[in-house]
């Protein structure tokens, strides 16, 4: 039955949509971290999502999702001159990750309406799934 | 005076499987909502409804050695969406459509439950005499 595939499908989806809100809170928790080397500073984090096809089974009608690879950003570090800080190299300088915090919250938002999209749908197909099996008897 | 059950519950026994399989599809869409590329999916009902798309779909084979490949008519009506308009992303998916098309497709599938009920409820009472 059909029906059942659709908690599969929806649980991927909130797999996926899951592992991008944890990027993003990667991202924040370290957009103030510094380092002394411009190589060594954090980058920020972004799952690129891909379709996928049951391949087991060879339905082609069932398609999930998966997180294909997770790109690191090449925004360049930003320079701060700090000489008092304990990082700061010999010229006075700290870098820090140029991530962009309404970017992020932007993306956090985004997340959670799929997120929430994805719920939305399993719980409205399990209320028809039940409805379904009590057919005939109200 | 004969009674098959296929003929009491009509066309809506049909109908259930057809709104079942939409759930299937509109969920991989809004699932796959932020992948890129994607290419949405739907079933056209009213285009099922009027049997264009009965016939089966199916390849010919005339050595033993040939894979017979048919799809079901349930398979053959599923269709790509056309979208609105272009995304950077290359996906043609819309989310407020795939939501409304899922509202409409949950209700339509109540509906259909809700008739088969009272078919069989009726075939119920018929047997009963009550």
């Amino acid at each position: 039955m059909s029906i059942f595939k659709i908690f599969d499908i929806t649980g991927s989806g909130m797999n996926a949509q899951m592992l991008r809100l944890n990027t993003v809170a990667s991202n924040l928790a370290n957009s103030e971290t510094m380092a002394g080397k411009p190589e060594e500073v954090y980058k920020s984090r972004h799952p690129v999502f891909e379709s996928v096809f049951n391949e087991l089974t060879g339905d082609q009608g069932t398609v999930g999702v998966r997180v294909k690879q997770i790109i690191e950003s090449d925004a360049a570090p930003i320079a701060h001159y700090m000489p008092q800080h304990p990082q700061a190299n010999k010229e006075g300088y700290v870098f820090s990750p140029g991530i962009n915090a309404v970017e992020q919250m932007a993306d956090m938002i985004s997340a959670s309406r799929s997120y929430q999209s994805n719920v939305e749908v399993m719980t409205t197909s399990k209320e028809l799934l039940l409805r379904t099996l009590q057919l005939g008897r109200g | 005076m004969s009674l098959t059950l296929d003929k009491a519950l009509g066309i809506h026994q049909d109908a259930l499987l057809l709104f079942e399989r939409r759930t299937q599809l509109l969920a991989e869409n809004i699932a796959n909502a932020d992948t890129p590329n994607y290419k949405a999916r739907d079933i056209d009902f009213n285009r099922v409804l009027n049997g264009e798309v009965s016939k089966q779909v199916s390849l010919q084979t005339d050595q033993p050695q040939h894979i017979s490949l048919s799809q079901s008519a349930l398979d053959a009506s599923i269709e790509y969406r056309v979208p609105d308009q272009s995304s950077a992303d290359g996906s043609t998916l819309d989310m407020s459509k795939e939501q409304a098309a899922f509202a409409d497709n949950t209700v339509r599938y109540q509906t259909t439950l809700t008739i088969l009920t009272r078919r069989l409820g009726g075939i119920v009472s018929a047997f009963r005499g009550e």
